[in-house]
């Protein structure tokens, strides 16, 4: 299997947010932490766009690079997920992500930060695979359950394509090539076509912009 | 021959400043998704446990749920 990717089709996303509340149910996030939402693009004007955001899990993932207490790491699909044990929620990972993925609970004493808190994949963290504690922390543990992200399987116009990458790139191209148009996929060349710390670039797939 | 006891008083007051190990880092024993869950709540079709049963569930869910043009043609 390729490693674990998300596209959002912006041709198709049409701001119903059902990615968003999907996600807050299916993992009880807390008021304030958003994994993932919706950005509207041109907002207003002929032409806009919206495209659903959340962690990417990218093959070169800044927010890896950067964490001083080295609290993530990467499953053998690909997915980046954390340890909230070890994050020490300094922060770091929000600056360096260029998705804004990495959220944090406001409800602290003094308004200090708690434990990072992002877009799992729907595949928990480390505790044991469906128990109560991983639950607690990361959420629903979908991918043990032989099941994709809650956001991309909830999708009312399948915008959001989540899965191994080479289907997910084949879904998309020939949606492309269907209908003419609408080949861009945004985030996909920052995500996954990395030229960052000297890695080569991965080609978006045949006939899609990156 | 007082040297020994000396030692000996010197190795258990010494060993008060060894340090414990602190490394933090990444945890390495996170469970593969694919050995499931253990419950019975879980996608129907495949074998918890067993990769490729997990990756072609997987593979299916994607083209039955997201590939519409497979759906519908």
């Amino acid at each position: 299997m390729a490693r674990m990717k998300f596209i959002c089709d912006a041709e198709r996303c049409i701001e119903c947010n059902g990615c968003v509340t999907a996600c807050k149910n299916e993992h009880e996030v807390p008021w304030g932490v958003n994994r993932r939402r919706v950005v509207t693009l041109n907002d207003g004007v002929p032409g806009e766009r919206s495209i659903s955001v959340a962690c990417m899990h990218c093959s070169d993932a800044p927010c890896m690079a950067v964490c001083p207490v080295n609290c993530f790491y990467r499953t053998d699909e690909g997915v980046v997920l954390h340890d909230k044990d070890v994050c020490i929620g300094c922060g770091y990972c929000s600056y360096a992500c260029p998705f804004g993925a990495p959220q944090f609970p406001s409800q602290g004493t003094f308004g200090v930060r708690g434990k990072m808190d992002k877009c799992t994949f729907c595949a928990g963290g480390p505790e044991a695979n469906g128990s109560q504690a991983e639950f607690e922390k990361y959420g629903r543990n979908r991918l043990a359950e032989g099941k994709l992200p809650i956001c991309a399987e909830m999708c009312s116009t399948k915008a959001l394509i989540a899965g191994d990458g080479d289907v997910v790139a084949d879904i998309l191209r020939n949606r492309v090539l269907n209908r003419g148009k609408g080949a861009e996929v945004w985030g996909w060349g920052t995500a996954y076509g990395s030229k960052q710390a000297g890695q080569p670039g991965v080609a978006a797939p045949a006939g899609v912009k990156s | 021959m007082k040297l020994a006891p000396l030692m000996a008083v010197l190795a258990v007051l010494l060993a008060a400043c060894g340090e414990k190990p602190q490394a933090l880092g990444a945890v390495s024993k996170d469970e593969a998704a694919y050995k499931g869950t253990g419950k019975a709540f879980v996608a129907l079709g495949w074998k918890q446990g067993d990769r490729m049963s997990w990756e072609s569930q997987l593979k299916a869910r994607m083209q039955r749920g997201q590939n519409d043009y497979e759906r519908m043609n």
